[in-house]
């Protein structure tokens, strides 16, 4: 491997967040997805370059799509996984975060895939295993593979990020998909706008790189993608939105408000959709414009991509730690 | 004696006084339907300039816009025996008041866009005073989750509070601003904390203590309104503050303005002209919400009215039936009517030369239309033609029971006063003449 090649690749252990990557970093695990991608889509066999490596899925939230995803993208790498959701077990006998890592090192895992709720916890964990840690969602702070995934599926479907402007619309405030979607495209040289009521878009989150609306229309005036954020039904009785059906009149995604965005612009979704609170449901399944599907078919390429970087990364820095 | 509303009427031989523009003129002014199509200087007689007009012949009487009085509760629906949507409109066309902004704390409350549009139905209908509802901040004025304040407002709704009852907890509070900012709408304050206020019934001080009552303190308002300014100044949002009635309060939003925070306010007419003496010998009907202060806060009041500081004065009309009124001074509930009672005692900062008539009618008129966003208060051609006549000299004494409200606790029953609405012009109809 020559000193330039290495240069250009990601090169870390963890990936615990998109913030401070390089877009040569991003490009590298892309590049990688998008191969894996068109494998996955012809059915093909992809070499089993975890094969003999141990993938343990730690959730300590309730999760579905992201760990399915996850277990799929690492049993056809050919890892073994183990899949442990903590939200229902040691936690409740008083473990704490730390004693769950060190239990879990004496195992010997390759790969720690976390979720936790709390902002800064998979950081917390990986500081203290042996192993390569992948951070799928921290609190409201970071969740890269998503915004990898994101990221895939505009690559595709335009070319480029140069010169894309971005609406990342809804709850931004609690969103730590928005979070890693705006360091992502902003690396990429994309412009982001975030539109949300102010209760759930304060003006200081400008300071992440994007610039605020709260109005919808304006908000997606002759925008490339428009990408929809999940509001939490316990956030929209009154707490931060007075109702479903006022968040939907002011910021729900329609036809109507889609008229001011570019005719092709791309409309994504990170899901589980609630349907006529945050998009309509025509627009949702919109085939010529919604890529809503593909973004998940790209969630698992995106993760092969990621399971392969870090692991092969494990290898180097276990080499030269001597362990 | 209302006259028909196709044709052309001349309001002749006035004193035309619009705040707005300082206009103080003696002169006319003609109708044609609902709207203003002409006013100025020198028709001071019916000299055949309007035509075939019908002449209304102002003996030199005032000619100004109609009042605007921010701050009405109705009680209809839902306590029509105290008060209804045409008895509120009759106590108001009575002074002069042709619009005014009703208070959301109705059953059914107006957090509903079906109650918006009730009033506003019902309101139309009557002809009388227009209408125009406040929307609820929070869900049944609870103070907990937010009202559907943006899709209120395109149904009607012209600003947002929780009528009698503050948003106590700040973090809503602060939301709500920021929510509010949003839609750009306003949100008006009842300052209270009811921590501090609660099981009071008079202010607290020496009277309180001599008459064994106990009181609400001063710093239960002024607590706050030094916290809500910085929530609007925190959030940016828009915010008003009601019935200011302390010293301090006026202190703490006079450097607000200062700063630039987007805050303004209003005080009732009780505030500038009785102090807690009023409530001696436990006049119930003198209990009100907040509390009458000590004459150093109503003197203060008046100077905040001077400079400005003070935008509005608005009636606070509070309607209370007999058995709401005639009890135990602590069993009795809070509020006064002052629809009828608005235009007579603001009149009283005039002859007490406080202030000219343009700066003590603009409190009443384009101050508080400007404030909520109403295109009233104001003679401009075009206008609709709400418009009140008056001799701000003429003598009466306030009686409670020849009121036009349904509920007749007034603060001010027996007291003279010095100024009273002629005539009430509501979109061209004269609506109101007073009985000679």
């Amino acid at each position: 491997m020559s000193t330039r090649d290495r240069e250009l690749r990601f090169t870390h252990r963890h990936l615990l967040g998109i913030e401070g990557l390089y877009p040569f970093e991003l490009t590298d695990i892309l590049d990688r997805a998008e191969a894996y991608a068109a494998l996955n889509r012809q059915r093909a066999a992809v070499p089993a370059k975890l094969e003999g490596r141990t993938v343990i899925n730690l959730f300590f939230e309730n999760s579905t799509r992201t760990r399915t995803s996850f277990e799929r993208a690492a049993k056809r790498l050919g890892a073994d996984v183990i899949n442990m959701t903590v939200a229902t077990s040691s936690i409740k006998k008083g473990e704490t975060l730390i004693d769950t890592a060190v239990t879990l090192n004496a195992m010997h895992p390759d790969v720690l895939v976390v979720r936790h709720g709390d902002s800064g916890a998979v950081e917390l964990l990986a500081q203290k295993v042996n192993c390569a840690v992948l951070n799928a969602g921290d609190g409201t702070h970071e969740h890269p593979t998503q915004a990898l995934l994101d990221a895939l599926t505009i690559r595709r479907r335009k070319g480029k990020f140069t010169g894309l402007t971005v609406a990342i619309c809804g709850d931004v405030l609690h969103s730590r998909v928005a979070r890693s979607n705006i360091h992502l495209l902003n690396a990429m040289g994309a412009r982001v706008r975030l539109v949300a009521p102010s209760t759930l878009l304060p003006s200081t989150l400008s300071v992440l790189g994007a610039e605020i609306f709260h109005d919808m229309r304006e908000g997606l005036k002759d925008v490339d993608v428009v990408m929809m954020l999940r509001l939490q039904k316990e956030r929209m009785e009154g707490a931060y939105v007075p109702s479903q059906r006022e968040y939907f009149h002011f910021y729900g995604l329609d036809y109507d408000k889609l008229s001011y965005a570019k005719d092709d612009a791309l409309i994504m979704h990170p899901g589980p959709m609630n349907r006529g609170v945050e998009i309509d449901s025509d627009v949702a399944d919109d085939i010529e414009r919604s890529a809503i599907q593909e973004q998940v078919e790209m969630g698992v390429a995106a993760r092969m991509a990621c399971l392969e970087v870090v692991t092969a990364n494990l290898d180097q820095w276990r080499k030269e730690n001597g362990l | 004696m209302s006259k028909p509303t196709s044709g052309r009427i001349a309001y002749v031989n006035a004193r035309l006084l619009d705040p707005a523009t300082n206009l103080d003129v003696m002169g006319g002014l003609l109708t044609e339907g609902e709207v203003i199509t002409d006013f100025g200087e020198g028709y001071a007689k019916a000299d055949g300039q309007y035509g075939d007009a019908d002449i209304v012949d102002c003996q030199g009487a005032c000619l100004t816009p109609g009042l605007v009085d921010i701050r009405v509760q109705l009680r209809e629906p839902g306590e029509e025996h105290k008060g209804t949507l045409k008895s509120a409109g009759e106590a108001a066309t009575s002074s002069g008041v042709t619009s005014m902004v009703c208070l959301p704390n109705t059953q059914p409350v107006t957090d509903d866009m079906s109650v918006v549009e009730f009033v506003a139905r019902r309101a139309r209908l009557l002809g009388l005073t227009k209408v125009y509802p406040y929307g609820a901040i929070t869900k049944g004025l609870q103070g907990t989750d937010m009202a559907e304040m943006g899709m209120l407002s395109e149904s009607g709704a012209v600003a947002f509070t929780d009528g009698v009852r503050a948003v106590a907890s700040a973090k809503v509070m602060r939301k709500a601003l920021a929510y509010a900012k949003n839609h750009d709408l306003l949100l008006v304050q009842h300052p209270e904390e009811p921590s501090l206020a609660e099981g009071g019934h008079m202010n607290a001080g020496a009277l309180a203590a001599r008459m064994g009552l106990s009181g609400i303190p001063k710093v239960a308002e002024t607590i706050m309104v030094a916290r809500d300014v910085r929530l609007a100044e925190d959030t940016g949002g828009r915010l008003h503050f009601a019935h200011i009635s302390t010293a301090e309060s006026i202190d703490i939003i006079r450097r607000a303005k200062e700063r630039g925070v987007r805050v303004t306010c209003d005080t009732a007419p009780p505030y500038f002209s009785l102090n807690e003496l009023a409530v001696g010998e436990y006049r119930t009907f003198a209990k009100l919400s907040p509390p009458l202060r000590d004459e150093e806060d109503r003197r203060a009041i008046i100077e905040g009215l001077k400079d400005g500081t003070i935008d509005i004065i608005a009636s606070d009309h509070a309607p209370e039936d007999e058995d709401s009124k005639r009890l135990p001074f602590a069993q009795a509930a809070f509020g006064g009517v002052g629809l009828e009672t608005l235009l007579a005692i603001t009149l009283e900062l005039y002859h007490n030369k406080h202030m000219s008539l343009l700066d003590c009618l603009r409190t009443v008129t384009c101050n508080p239309a400007d404030i909520i966003g109403l295109s009233a208060g104001r003679l401009a051609v075009g206008a609709a033609a709400d418009l009140c006549i008056f001799d701000p000299d003429r003598g009466w004494k306030i009686d409670a029971d020849q009121l036009a409200s349904k509920s007749k606790n007034s603060p001010f029953d027996g007291r003279l006063a010095q100024g009273r609405c002629l005539r009430t012009v509501i979109d061209g109809r004269t609506v109101f003449t007073l009985e000679q």
